[in-house]
C-alpha cells in the first residue's frame, strides 16, 4: 500500500458526502463523461469546422462545448488529482503500468495503441449508455436507477471477461 | 420542485463545479483508484479497492440523498433506462476500461499524476466522443428508442416501500465488504 493512499472506505464515504453536497447545493449529480464529450466537441471544431459542430444534434443539445458546471467539474478533477499528486510527491512520469508490463508486454508502442483504442471504445460506450462509472456507477446506483444498476452489472461483466482474455494473470484464477 | 437548491447559480455555480471537481480529483487519487494496477486487479478479483470506494460512496450518498429528498431539500436525477443503449454502451465501456485501465474520471485524474498512457487514452476518448456525436442521428433513431423504460427506479419495479430498498442496499454493501475481507489477498489490503 502506497503511502499517499487513504483508507478506501473513508474515501468512498467522502465521495458519498460530496454527492450529498452537489445534489443539495448545486442540484447536480457527480458525472464525468458528458464533460469529456463536450471537450470532444471543442477538439472537433478545428477538424470539422465550427458550423459542423454547431449543427450536430449531439453537440448542440446534449454536450455543448462550453465551460459550464459539468465541464468545470472535469477540469477540477484534473486539478485536484494534480494537487494531490504534487503534495504527496507521487507525481511520476510513467509509460507502461506494472500490471500491463508483467501480464501483457513491455512494448511502449503497443501500450499506447491499446490505451488509445481502449479510451475510444470506453467513451463511445459511455455516451451510448449516457453515463460512466461516475454518472451511472455512483450517481445512478445511489438513486436506485434501473439504468445505473444495469450499467454497473454489464460493464463489470465485460470488464472481467476482457481482462481474462487480455492479461496473463499469474494467480491460479 | 425547487428546494434550497438555488444556493449556487450563475457564476457561483461554475465556481462550485470547479471546486467540487477538485475535491473529487483529490479523493480519486487518495483512494488509489487513479492507479491502473488497482483497477485491472479489481477485474481480476485480486484488489477490491474500487468496489470498496464505490459501494461506500453509493451507500452514504444514497441514504443521504434519499433523506434530503424526503425533506424536499434535493431532487433526484434519474437517467432514462433505454435498455438496448445502456446494455450495449455498458458492454463496450467494460471492454474499453479493461484495455485502457481507467474510466473517464480516473483517466483524467491519472493524466494529472503523470501517467502518459492515460493521456494517450484521453486522446482516444476525445475521438470516441467525436465518433458518438457523428453517429448520434442514427443512434437516436434506431437504438435509443429500443426497450426504453423511461426514468425508472428499482422501487418502480416492485411494490416494496422505498426504505426497504435502502435497507437492502446497506445490507448488500455490508455483505460484499465482509466477503471481500475474506477473499482479498493480504498484500493488497490496507
Amino acid at each position: 500500500m502506497n503511502r499517499y493512499r487513504w483508507n478506501p472506505y473513508l474515501v468512498g464515504a467522502l465521495i458519498g458526502a460530496l454527492s450529498i453536497v452537489t445534489f443539495s447545493l448545486a442540484d447536480k449529480p457527480i458525472g464525468m463523461s458528458t464533460g469529456v464529450a463536450q471537450a470532444s466537441g471543442a477538439c472537433a471544431i478545428p477538424m470539422l469546422g465550427a458550423d459542423a459542430v454547431a449543427s450536430n444534434a449531439y453537440w448542440s443539445k446534449k454536450a455543448i462545448p462550453k465551460w459550464d458546471y459539468g465541464a468545470l467539474f472535469v477540469a477540477g478533477t484534473f486539478l485536484g488529482a494534480l494537487l494531490s499528486a504534487l503534495v504527496s510527491k507521487s507525481f511520476r512520469l510513467e509509460f507502461v503500468p506494472e500490471v500491463w508490463r508483467n501480464q501483457v508486454g513491455k512494448s511502449v508502442t503497443k501500450r499506447m495503441i491499446a490505451a488509445f483504442i481502449g479510451g475510444a471504445v470506453l467513451l463511445y460506450g459511455a455516451r451510448l449508455a449516457d453515463g460512466c462509472t461516475s454518472g451511472h456507477g455512483i450517481s445512478g446506483t445511489m438513486q436506485l436507477a434501473v439504468s445505473g444498476w444495469t450499467f454497473f452489472v454489464v460493464m463489470f461483466i465485460t470488464g472481467v471477461l476482457t481482462t481474462r482474455l487480455l492479461y496473463r494473470s499469474t494467480s491460479t484464477h | 420542485m425547487t428546494p434550497i437548491l438555488a444556493f449556487f447559480s450563475g457564476d457561483t455555480l461554475l465556481w462550485a463545479g470547479l471546486l467540487f471537481g477538485i475535491v473529487f480529483g483529490v479523493l480519486l487519487h487518495r483512494g488509489g483508484v487513479t492507479d491502473f494496477n488497482v483497477i485491472v486487479r479489481q477485474f481480476q478479483f485480486r484488489d477490491f479497492t474500487v468496489l470498496k470506494v464505490m459501494f461506500t460512496a453509493i451507500v452514504v450518498g444514497g441514504v443521504g440523498v434519499f433523506i434530503l429528498q424526503g425533506q424536499e431539500l434535493a431532487n433526484l436525477h434519474i437517467k432514462p433506462a433505454n435498455m438496448l443503449a445502456v446494455i450495449i454502451g455498458a458492454g463496450l465501456f467494460g471492454i474499453g476500461m479493461a484495455i485502457y485501465g481507467y474510466c473517464p474520471g480516473t483517466g483524467v485524474a491519472a493524466v494529472a499524476t503523470g501517467r502518459v498512457d492515460a493521456l494517450v487514452g484521453l486522446a482516444g476518448m476525445i475521438v470516441g466522443g467525436i465518433g458518438y456525436a457523428l453517429s448520434y442521428d442514427w443512434i437516436a433513431a434506431k437504438v435509443l428508442p429500443v426497450a426504453d423504460l423511461g426514468k425508472k427506479r428499482l422501487p418502480d419495479l416492485a411494490p416494496v416501500p422505498e426504505w426497504v430498498w435502502y435497507v437492502a442496499l446497506v445490507l448488500m454493501a455490508v455483505t460484499v465488504f465482509r466477503l471481500v475481507a475474506k477473499v482479498e489477498p493480504k498484500s493488497y489490503r490496507d
